[in-house]
């Protein structure tokens, strides 16, 4: 290393240019959305073999409870999100090209978005239907 | 920006597979295949939602439900899940060295045979026409 006419420290330098406490937030929520995930999808599965044999009317019984409802929008929500997440994370390592990086990323978010949405409107037509008792 | 030419590392192919490796990959792929494999989801409750009570038995639920089976992704599932626990210990700092990593993989393989094997005795006693 040869001396530098600059007089600022090493750390001077760099500081400002790094990820300003932000760089890991895409981490951590993927992290966080995990953890929520496996009592989620533990209480998923069992509802869902619980209700194998079942008809329609049972799983809207089951869905439209308060109780359920709340605990399928998380679920959904998480997932969602931690899909979103995992999928940036995949294509941010495989796709080369700037351009299809950046229409592959938007993609994401839209259909993760639209696939949670669609699915929210349905827990919550359940939930509503069943308050009605219909 | 014009690209540097820096020295690749070695590529993929050139590596021994590995258990530690495969498992990772598996990770990856096996969260790829759920992502697309989410349709279903949104596919059944939407169902559910704006379906008719007509031939209940044969509706449309239960054969969302068989297809996601049929694809194996009650198995995918069960298996990102096992081994994002495995994940989420690493990433509190615990279990990095060879010996662990290897024992904490072979557990994961296991415990997802295990429970996809538990998951399907207990559907099949569920699949009662009540």
């Amino acid at each position: 290393m040869s001396e530098r006419a600059d007089m600022r420290t090493p750390l001077g330098r760099v500081l400002g240019l790094g990820s300003a406490k932000e760089g890991v937030a895409h981490w951590w929520a993927q992290r966080l959305t995990a953890v929520a995930l496996v009592p989620l999808l533990l209480w998923f599965a069992a509802g869902l073999i619980a209700h194998l044999g079942a008809g329609r009317p049972q799983a809207l019984e089951w869905l439209g409870a308060p109780l359920p409802a709340i605990t399928m929008l998380l679920l959904l929500v998480a997932g969602f999100y931690h899909m979103s997440l995992g999928l940036q994370t995949v294509i941010e390592d495989y796709v080369g090209n700037e351009w299809a990086k950046l229409g592959a990323l938007v993609l994401n978010r839209f259909v993760a978005f639209a696939l949670a949405v669609a699915a929210i409107f349905a827990v919550l037509r359940i939930a509503w239907a069943a308050d009605e008792g219909g | 920006m014009t690209p540097v030419e820096r020295p690749l590392s070695p590529h993929l192919q050139i590596y021994k597979p590995q258990l530690t490796s495969l498992l990772s990959i598996i990770h990856r792929a096996t969260g790829v295949v759920l992502s697309i494999g989410s349709v279903f989801l949104v596919w059944w409750l939407v169902a559910a939602a704006t379906g008719d009570d007509a031939s209940p038995r044969a509706s449309v639920l239960g054969l969302v439900v068989r297809a996601a089976a049929a694809l194996r992704l009650d198995l995918f599932a069960i298996f990102h899940l096992c081994n994002g626990i495995r994940h989420l210990v690493w990433d509190m700092g615990y279990g990095f060295d060879l010996g662990t990593a290897y024992v904490s993989g072979w557990t994961v393989v296991a415990a997802s045979a295990a429970l996809t094997l538990i998951a399907w005795v207990a559907g099949f006693m569920m699949w009662v026409p009540r």
